[in-house]
């Protein structure tokens, strides 16, 4: 085997494909490398059941960066989102809160709540938008290494204090407070609502093994905000086709810049000589050389898997082990055989929305003590979209696919058996609880399938299960990202790059990373 | 769908081109009749008659009331008698205007606050320490207003209020049309009038006896449009239009203090403390950014600038809300400031501007530029800073023996 | 003319430093205290006919090195060490003492793990070198961030030395510890839970949290920088428990010509033109002073000292989000005879000397944790337990003994019921648990003494119940505390200071509050 690229990138998630997008627009010659039989990692839309077509895994995509959709002409490439008109929260005793995207509905909702929560919730915006104003530059930035003292990182470093020093008091004021407190009582500085709390504090846990009373999920929700600061997509969008079709998209922009894109071809190991990346070899045997290499696997995957220990300073291999994943997520994929019936939905047609169950900030914290200790929640909080209600092809005439996105499930369950028996008791406790809220739930379902995190290792190769490739704590991000000193999308092996989620920005389908990453290997800023 | 006002049985029927829009999430009439220029002439010789049910009004009641009142407004609350009513702007901590309204006060330990923007957190939020209660009474009280030089007499057949002695910016409590009413002798026209504010369920029955007297007062129902015609004749100033409310937009730089409003005469330093004292005990001394006036256009030469492209003047029939450049010099090289609302005043025949201008260049006489863009060319119409109200007749404030 | 400069509003220990390092400078300083004690939250008192106790705080040695030598306290007052820092027995019969040897503390640990006997000396070495950085960030006046002024350089060269010990590539690493739960940054150190337990439970003892809380890791180095000892927790005991410290502390003020009020509560400081006067008694009596320096908490200090309406929005909005949230109940057991723990069968009885943690695991420190958050107090509370009678045997009859116990968790918020009821249920819970490993204390009790977080805000003025004068988070810590844009010790009223736990670098008997604000003090008076 002796073809050449310029480029080769593992793993065509996401974030690998928009790498190899970028390089390849940039004139080089790019290979991605896919170990499974479809591209698009964690975002992928499979048909599991004949007929019926799943978002596996994850399943929203405002995140995306807008400068990506924009650089890649993504739009050109088959990207189309469906905004998620509306949120719908069911409480336990019967009554909801909906969020809507009109402000004067979504105002008169929230006041049968709170008055003063209705009040104060366009100011609460305001202030997020300023936060993800604040926050934005730092987005786009190569992380610094602290212990470093060359000139580029002192230059970081001093552009980072200097955008500090410019927000203004209040606005750091309230930012230290966004980086370190726990998303409801950053809530509760603002709303008095148990239920609007709730609702917007589930954005603070999604893909975190932390509860909403646990400081540093308050940065979460801000995460989320991003997507809507550059008023990409007003609300959290579903993409037309399932969330693979955002991969599709990314390597039909890829392809068209020449790109290669290879499934069904696991890599065994990057081949690296007198510390240089010069390739990759195979799970078959075959080796095929690069300039460049480039990882878009977690860093788990990047430095413990592809490369020999001996190939990394000891210090690296050290921070490596101790990254954190604790995947918290599980993910229930429903074939139905008609549309669900939510008795307390006043207007049927919420049901196209997200229906987010997640009816108190108790029932939330609670369900994050049960998997803190006993592997899931016993009644867990669920984000449940029907794509089928938006995109009737993905499924038979009249049928429905359901989505169901599960905090919190952890990697590990063994009071539960073995992995398929835990796989068992997480799916029922998932349809039981969804089945309070929709009682003719269980009578409809024709296929089922579910994923643990330790399915989303197995299938897809998360490490624990973790969809950001990583937690998004406080000691993982920015320059701590996935270690420090090597947050700059760069291994200490040459030619040896980077471009997961596991990387700043971090997780979520942004593309941030894929792009950043691009960025540092071209040298050159775009 | 937007939510209805207790008068929608009325005022739905009568607005014939379903002309609506949102205020404060219930759909108010903009015009009754496809056109608003009845409705304007109604309120300059007649009187027009609106359902203001849609305010946001606050109840601030207890021992502290008054301590509360004085801590939020810019005007000293200490000096309201029982029966006054005040117009007032309250502001954030740095002296920037989050909204204004009217405080009346009902009682010695009673208050009520008018407003545009929701103030309950705020009102509660700053009761901190204080014996106060503040209420949300919006939905509990529905108002109309009857403004005009024939309000006096209209409303006089419907109440046994002494009107002629009610004077401007004062109210009392009247039995109006057979219900239990507050009358205040405000409104937002700058002519005389009055509104009148009862419980809900008194609304039509109100209503019903102001139409049934209607036409021998020249009454019409009227809508925003033409209030908002009447208004900048009066020099009142719109939020969202004049200014933008503190709480409402993360940007310093869009942010104004009464100062920069041109409100310096409601500002009362020397009282109690209040939110944004500081802040403006500073700016008063250091000079403010802006001050707004009124500028009256040269319509004989925007005139000439139409006639070069063959077309006669064309001038505005409603009031235009949104940034145009101002400058010091006809070749538009020095920007001072803009120009916030603007209409041809049909009473005065005046093309009359509410402008935000660079304190320097804001006093009265002074000669600027505003520009006008005919088929999308750039001109500068000369214009002159004058004093507000452009219209100020005496009947707005008459009373007593005057008033007869 | 005014007969006093000063007027310190409490006799707390950080109150006491200021009026003894002001008067030291040649102020006329007059302290006054609502109660007929000096001393605060270090107070010894006879709750029980016979028996004194060190009602709330015990632990003498976190009193600042600094403030030892200047206000000379060795010489008034005699502290008793411990050689044991912690003795933990198990729930199985065995147990671990952490003793100030740590040979011997290593032979200890290596009964439950070799490898963490062997981390055990290099964790010692790191966590003091990052503890020193921290000890002198403790010194520094907070800079009013993101504003660094030319003071805040000056202040900040006591950071120099410790940064340089650290080294410049543990920088970084210091950065990645500090928003961490105290859990993940021992586990990466240790793997026994028990060792795990031994070495991070007290961190909590300052927190309403659990272990697994981010930001635990700060409060678990904050106690290391101030421990005195080297390690994380100090150990050892006043003669004449913590009241003598006080004593000494007032001793100090009085030696440099100050005068101490008792019994004389202060209504209101006196404002003219946003300037203070003096104080108002609640007896009427009026006092002038140029100087009020208030050694109450935030919320009294500006909600009932001052008047909240004439402070600027934004001020009384960080005002109210001041999480307090105290969760301590303090029992106090008069015992005919010493414990006999069955745990300590045979060994050491000098292990006794020191604290007593009941805390198996960190597990079960989170889980006495959780109940809190859903307004309960702990079914397995974790106990920090002494018994200063051992020292000082003075304190007791004849061979009778104090034991005092620190119980976490139980919130000063029921979700039901209220402490009136619960005072002497949760003191079963607590008496019970105790007896798990002392089997015989039940009937050896003589007297006992309970004090719920409701009498700490009511005898001793602590709002909430929480010693700290407000929470040791992250949010509320450094420039943030106790009010974003007023952490250097100055108030909104000029000639008004704030000198208590409320403001930086927070609670425990330091005495550094009080020493930084007595700097500020006598700065601006230049």
């Amino acid at each position: 085997m002796t073809q050449t690229y310029d480029a080769i990138v593992v793993g065509g998630g996401h974030n690998g494909l928009t790498c190899a997008a970028y390089l390849a627009r940039a004139g080089r010659k790019v290979l991605v490398l896919e170990r499974r039989h479809v591209i698009g990692g964690a975002a992928v839309t499979e048909e599991i059941h004949p007929g019926y077509k799943f978002t596996v895994c994850s399943y929203v995509v405002s995140l995306l960066r807008p400068e990506v959709i924009r650089e890649l002409e993504l739009a050109k490439h088959g990207l189309q989102i469906h905004p998620l008109d509306h949120v719908f929260v069911p409480k336990e005793d019967g009554d909801h809160l909906i969020s809507y995207p009109d402000p004067a509905k979504a105002r008169d909702e929230l006041k049968r709540h709170s008055p003063r929560d209705a009040e104060m919730m366009p100011r609460f915006t305001e202030m997020m938008y300023k936060m993800a104003y604040a926050v934005k530059p730092i987005l786009g930035y190569v992380p610094p290494n602290p212990n470093s003292l060359s000139l580029r990182d002192l230059r970081t470093l001093r552009a980072f204090g200097k955008h500090l020093n410019g927000l203004g008091k209040q606005t750091f004021h309230e930012l230290t407070k966004i980086m370190t407190m726990s998303v409801d009582d950053f809530l509760a500085e603002y709303f008095e609502s148990d239920i609007v709390r709730s609702m917007m504090g589930l954005s603070g846990i999604i893909g975190t093994m932390l509860g909403v009373k646990s400081p540093g999920t308050a940065y979460v929700l801000l995460h989320h905000f991003m997507g809507e600061l550059d008023g990409a997509f007003t609300a959290w969008g579903a993409q037309k086709g399932g969330t693979g079709g955002v991969s599709e998209a990314i390597a039909s922009a890829a392809r068209s810049h020449g790109a290669e894109i290879r499934v069904e071809a696991p890599v065994s190991q990057i081949i690296v000589r007198n510390g240089t990346a010069v390739g990759v070899a195979l799970e078959n045997g075959d080796e095929i050389y690069a300039r460049t290499i480039v990882s878009g696997c977690d860093p788990k995957v990047t430095f413990r898997k592809l490369v020999e220990e001996k190939e990394l300073p000891p210090e690296l291999v050290t921070a490596i082990d101790k990254f954190k994943y604790r995947g918290s997520s599980g993910k229930v994929n429903l074939a139905l055989d008609a549309a669900p019936i939510f008795p307390g939905m006043p207007d049927p047609s919420l049901i196209k929305g997200s229906i987010d169950i997640c009816p108190s900030v108790d029932y939330i914290e609670q369900a994050y003590d049960d998997a803190k200790y006993d592997g899931f929640s016993k009644r867990p909080c669920m984000e449940v979209e029907i794509p089928t209600t938006i995109d009737p092809t993905m499924a038979p005439p009249g049928k429905h696919v359901v989505s169901i996105f599960v905090q919190y499930a952890s990697y590990n369950m063994p009071e539960y058996g073995d992995r398929d028996q835990q796989r068992e008791a997480f799916g029922n406790a998932v349809i039981d609880t969804l089945s309070e809220f929709s009682p003719n739930l269980k009578d409809l379902i024709l296929h089922k399938q579910v994923l643990t995190p330790w399915d989303m290792e197995d299938k897809i190769g998360l490490t624990e299960g973790n969809i950001f490739q990583g937690e998004l704590t406080l000691d993982q991000l920015f320059c701590f990202r996935p270690a420090i000193g090597w947050a700059d999308y760069r291994t200490p092996i040459r030619n040896y790059f980077q471009c997961g989620s596991g990387t700043h920005p971090g997780g979520g389908i942004t593309a941030g990373p894929g792009r950043l990453a691009a960025r540092e290997i071209l040298g050159e800023e775009f | 769908m937007p939510r209805v006002t207790p008068l929608h049985s009325r005022v739905g029927p009568l607005c014939q081109g379903s002309r609506w829009e949102e205020w404060s999430g219930f759909l108010t009439a903009t015009m009754y009749e496809l056109d608003h220029l009845h409705e304007y002439n109604a309120i300059r010789t007649g009187c027009g008659l609106f359902d203001v049910s849609p305010l946001l009004k606050y109840d601030i009641r207890g021992r502290d009331a008054v301590t509360l009142m004085n801590r939020v407004i810019v005007r000293d609350a200490k000096k309201c008698r029982i029966g006054q009513v005040l117009y007032t702007t309250w502001c954030d901590d740095d002296g920037k205007v989050i909204d204004d309204g009217t405080v009346s006060r009902l009682a010695d330990d009673h208050f009520r606050l008018t407003a545009a923007v929701p103030a309950l957190h705020w009102l509660q939020h700053n009761a901190i320490g204080l014996e106060a209660t503040v209420e949300d009474v919006s939905e509990q009280i529905a108002a109309v207003s009857i403004q005009g030089p024939t309000s006096r007499d209209l409303l006089a057949k419907l109440t046994n209020a002494d009107l002629p002695n009610l004077r401007f910016f004062h109210c009392t409590q009247a039995d109006v049309a057979g219900a239990d009413a507050w009358i205040s002798r405000t409104g937002y026209t700058g002519d005389l009038g009055y509104e009148v504010f009862v419980e809900p369920q008194n609304a039509v029955k109100l209503w019903d006896a102001m139409m049934e007297l209607g036409d021998s007062y020249q009454m019409r129902p009227a809508g925003t449009v033409a209030l908002d015609l009447a208004r900048v004749e009066a020099g009142l100033l719109l939020i969202d239009a004049d200014f933008i409310s503190a709480a409402q937009t993360m940007f310093d730089v869009q942010k104004t203090s009464p100062y920069d409003l041109g409100l310096a005469w409601m500002v009362d330093l020397e009282k109690d403390f209040f939110i944004g004292q500081r802040a403006l005990r500073e700016e008063k001394e250091k000079g403010s950014r802006w001050l707004t006036v009124g500028l009256e256009l040269d319509v004989t030469v925007m005139e000439k600038f139409y006639a070069e492209w063959g077309m006669p003047l064309h001038l505005p029939d409603r009031t235009w809300a949104e940034a145009v450049p101002v400058f010091a010099d006809a070749a538009q090289t020095k920007h001072i400031g803009r120009g916030t609302s603007g209409t041809w005043s049909p009473v005065l025949k005046k093309y009359v501007v509410i402008a935000r201008l660079r304190p320097e260049h804001a006093k009265p006489g002074n000669k600027i530029f505003i520009e006008e863009v005919i088929e999308a060319v750039s001109y500068s119409v000369p214009a002159t800073v004058v004093k507000m109200p452009f219209f100020d007749p005496p009947r707005k404030k008459a009373w007593g023996a005057e008033a007869k | 003319m005014a007969a006093h400069d000063v007027i310190v509003i409490g006799a707390g220990h950080n109150g006491l430093v200021t009026a003894a390092y002001l008067a030291k400078a040649g102020r006329r300083v007059l302290v006054l205290e609502r109660r007929e004690s000096i001393g605060g939250a270090a107070v010894t008192e006879e709750l029980m006919p016979g028996f004194r106790v060190s009602s709330l705080a015990d632990g003498p040695g976190y009193l600042s090195a600094r403030v030892r030598r200047d206000l000379k306290v060795e010489s008034r007052v005699e502290i008793l060490a411990s050689d044991s820092v912690a003795f933990c027995p198990q729930p199985d019969g065995s147990q671990l003492t952490i003793w100030r040897d740590q040979a011997r503390t290593i032979e200890e640990i290596a009964r439950f793990s070799r490898a963490d006997a062997e981390a055990y000396p290099g964790f010692v070495e790191l966590m003091s070198r990052i503890g020193d950085v921290l000890g002198a960030l403790m010194e520094m006046t907070p800079p009013d961030l993101p504003e660094v002024g030319m003071q805040d350089l000056r202040g900040g060269l006591g950071l120099f030395g410790p940064l340089r010990r650290l080294g410049r590539k543990r920088i970084g690493d210091l950065l990645r510890v500090l928003p961490m739960p105290a859990e993940d940054l021992l586990s990466e150190f240790f793997e026994s839970p028990v060792v795990k337990a031994a070495i991070g439970a007290s961190a909590m003892l300052g927190i309403s949290f659990g272990p697994r809380e981010a930001g635990t890791a700060y409060t678990f180095l904050a106690n290391w920088a101030q421990s005195g000892n080297g390690l994380f927790r100090s150990a050892g005991v006043v003669k004449g428990g913590m009241g003598a410290l006080t004593e000494a502390l007032g001793d100090a003020a009085r030696g440099f010509g100050a005068e101490i009020r008792t019994g004389t509560p202060v209504e209101k400081a006196l404002v003219r033109d946003d300037r203070v006067v003096g104080v108002k008694l609640a007896d009427g009596e009026e006092l002038e002073a140029r100087v009020v320096v208030s050694n109450a908490d935030p919320r009294t200090t500006f909600e009932q000292l001052l008047e909240p309406h004439t402070l600027d929005a934004s001020f009384t909005r960080n005002l109210r989000a001041i999480k307090y949230r105290g969760s301590s109940v303090r029992v106090h057991l008069a015992v005919r005879e010493l414990p006999e723990f069955s745990a300590l069968a045979g060994g050491d009885a000098a292990a006794l000397r020191g604290p007593i943690q009941i805390a198996p695991s960190l597990d079960y420190v989170q889980r006495a944790f959780d109940c809190t958050k859903y307004g309960r107090c702990s079914e397995n509370p974790y106990l920090d337990v002494l018994i200063p009678t051992l020292s000082d045997p003075d304190l007791a009859p004849e061979g009778q003994h104090v034991v005092s116990i620190t119980a976490r968790y139980a919130p000063y918020a029921l979700r039901s019921g209220s402490w009136a009821t619960h005072r002497d249920t949760f003191a079963d819970v607590v008496v019970g648990t105790l007896a798990e490993y002392a089997p015989g204390i039940r009937e050896t009790i003589l007297h006992r003494h309970v004090l719920a977080p409701t009498d700490l805000e009511s005898t001793y003025g602590l709002p909430e119940g929480n010693p700290n004068h407000g929470e040791m988070t992250l949010d509320q810590f450094f420039h943030m505390r106790p009010i974003p844009g007023y952490a250097r010790y100055r108030t909104p009223i000029s000639g008004m200071y704030l000198c208590g736990a409320g403001t930086h670098p927070g609670g425990g008997v330091t005495g550094i509050p009080g020493h930084n604000a007595a700097r500020e003090i006598l700065a601006d008076a230049k």
